[in-house]
């Protein structure tokens, strides 16, 4: 496989930006995810294979590392971070349709609950792992999922709470969604949700991380 | 200044209050509701929270304004009512605690991310500057920072509540137990790591509140009690991890549940117990007394 994926893909995993960046330490000084991933274009690498070879294996590594409580909030952070800048050499090849992402990913947090934290790593991770993300924000209620899913009909809807008030929220649009569009795949997590309450309101999948979402979404899309 | 601090230097345990969130919502708070601006509109109904903790035995009593930040209540577009918001909330809980309880002014994080350049230093500092004050003025004795899980965002507060006020200042961090046993923030803070940084920014009193139930709690104080032999510690435990069902949600440990943990987390050197999420005046009431009985 071509050095620079391989590279790239550790930029990703251990959150190098760009050169310029002090973090992680151990990187100090070297080319970052910015550097690695215009180079690679400019050298003639499809941007498809700097997606699948470069971006994604490295997501993958620090929502496994994520999982198994190796890393912390922060490190995913720095790594979606490197991931977003690599991206934005990359969007340009997805809109004029040189490079396809795997599906699309609606995500939000449910309706009365602000916090954002969790939903947008979520978010970061899924779009690292190669899907278009579409973000609604928090606070979002039953209309708002439903009118995204109706503009683009094979998303997964992802829904996020923190707060044990906002789980009655999450049955609410879970139902709402289902009942105006049946068929639509229901993803949900948050800190007091569990696998029981993900089968007492009828959604589909449950994932206590964000790996999980990933693994949900490659089983049913990709 | 350091009344509380004099209490425990007496050797004793004392009392806080259990969960005011789960409260405001069964008195009827809306999932879209800015519960802190019920200090404004529904004062009676945040006093009647305070006096019930009171009247359990609660040695002292927290405030209606965990979500008092400028940046919480920007959410709702009560920013510009901070300093009215939060000085109420301490006169409620003041009015209730009377002049022989104290009263613990609730500040919680601001949910902006410092690594994400979400929000600056500066900007965290001023937010807790501003909160820390109005809660002095409507009568706190100590301010509570709670619920952190980013180290640098509590140090910051910590300092804030610590240069403009007279008030004792506290913090406690939220921590999971993690695969292998240990206990770390979401942040990847561990108890220890956040003992010498926030001993080291001037907090009286550091701990742990919330969590997944009061028997995590005993590891946690044994762990602060390792980096620090002398620090007084708070615990602010939940009731267990939330269960739904039926549109109801319900937290697993009860009164008594809670009660046969306090003795132990006592002796491994808690100084300040009470009650997070799910925790009720009766909930109080038992951990009064076992620590009465210590």
């Amino acid at each position: 496989m071509n050095e620079l994926l391989v590279k790239l893909s550790e930029c990703i995993e251990f959150g190098k930006i760009n050169m310029a960046s002090p973090y992680p330490p151990q990187m100090k000084g070297q080319e970052g995810a910015d550097e690695i991933t215009r180079r690679a274009l400019e050298e003639g690498v499809p941007p498809q294979d700097i997606l699948t070879n470069g971006l994604m294996p490295g997501m993958e590594r620090i929502g496994v590392k994520f999982r198994e409580n190796k890393v912390f909030v922060p490190q995913v952070l720095m790594s979606a971070k490197a991931m977003s800048t690599a991206m934005l050499h990359l969007k340009p090849h997805f809109l004029s349709g040189a490079a396809k992402q795997k599906g699309t990913f609606i995500i939000g947090t449910v309706l009365g609950d602000l916090h954002d934290i969790g939903k947008n790593l979520v978010g970061m991770m899924v779009e690292g792992n190669g899907y278009k993300v579409i973000d609604l924000g928090t606070d979002v209620g039953s209309e708002k999922f439903i009118e995204a899913v109706k503009q683009n009909p094979e998303a997964v809807v992802g829904l996020s709470a923190l707060l044990t008030t906002t789980m009655v929220s999450m049955e609410k649009i879970t139902k709402e969604i289902k009942d105006a569009l049946p068929g639509t795949l229901v993803t949900i997590g948050g800190a007091p949700v569990n696998n029981d309450f993900c089968t007492k309101i009828g959604a589909d999948n449950y994932s206590p991380d964000p790996q999980g979402v990933v693994e949900y979404l490659n089983s049913k899309i990709a | 200044m350091n009344k509380i601090l004099n209490e425990i230097n007496k050797g004793r345990v004392l009392v806080s209050d259990g969960a005011w969130g789960t409260f405001l919502q069964q008195k009827g708070l809306k999932p879209s509701e800015c519960p802190e601006e019920w200090n404004i509109s529904r004062a009676a109904d945040v006093f009647d929270i305070a006096k019930s903790y009171v009247d359990a035995g609660a040695d002292m009593i927290e405030t209606n304004s965990f979500g008092g930040n400028y940046f919480k209540l920007k959410n709702y577009g009560f920013e510009d009512r901070v300093f009215e918001i939060n000085k109420a909330a301490a006169e409620i809980s003041r009015k209730a605690a009377g002049s022989d309880r104290f009263v613990l002014g609730s500040v919680g994080p601001t949910g902006k991310l410092l690594m994400m350049e979400e929000v600056t230093e500066a900007e965290l500092y001023e937010a807790f500057k501003e909160q820390s004050i109005a809660l002095e003025a409507g009568g706190a004795d100590a301010i509570v920072i709670e619920t952190m899980t980013d180290l640098e965002e509590a140090r910051i507060a910590v300092k804030a509540a610590k240069e403009n006020t007279g008030c004792e200042v506290f913090c406690t961090m939220t921590f999971d137990k993690i695969i292998g046993g240990e206990y770390r923030t979401m942040m990847g803070i561990s108890p220890t790591e956040m003992t010498e940084i926030l001993v080291g920014a001037g907090a009286a009193v550091i701990g742990a509140n919330c969590g997944n139930g009061i028997a995590d709690m005993i590891g946690i104080v044994k762990e602060i009690r390792q980096a620090n032999a002398t620090i007084p510690i708070l615990i602010h435990a939940n009731a267990g991890m939330p269960h739904y069902c039926d549109g109801e949600t319900t937290f697993p440990e009860s009164p008594d549940d809670m009660a046969g943990n306090v003795k132990e987390i006592a002796e491994a050197g808690a100084n300040i117990i009470g009650g997070c999420c799910g925790t009720t005046p009766g909930h109080i009431c038992k951990v009064r007394e076992v620590v009465k009985s210590l």
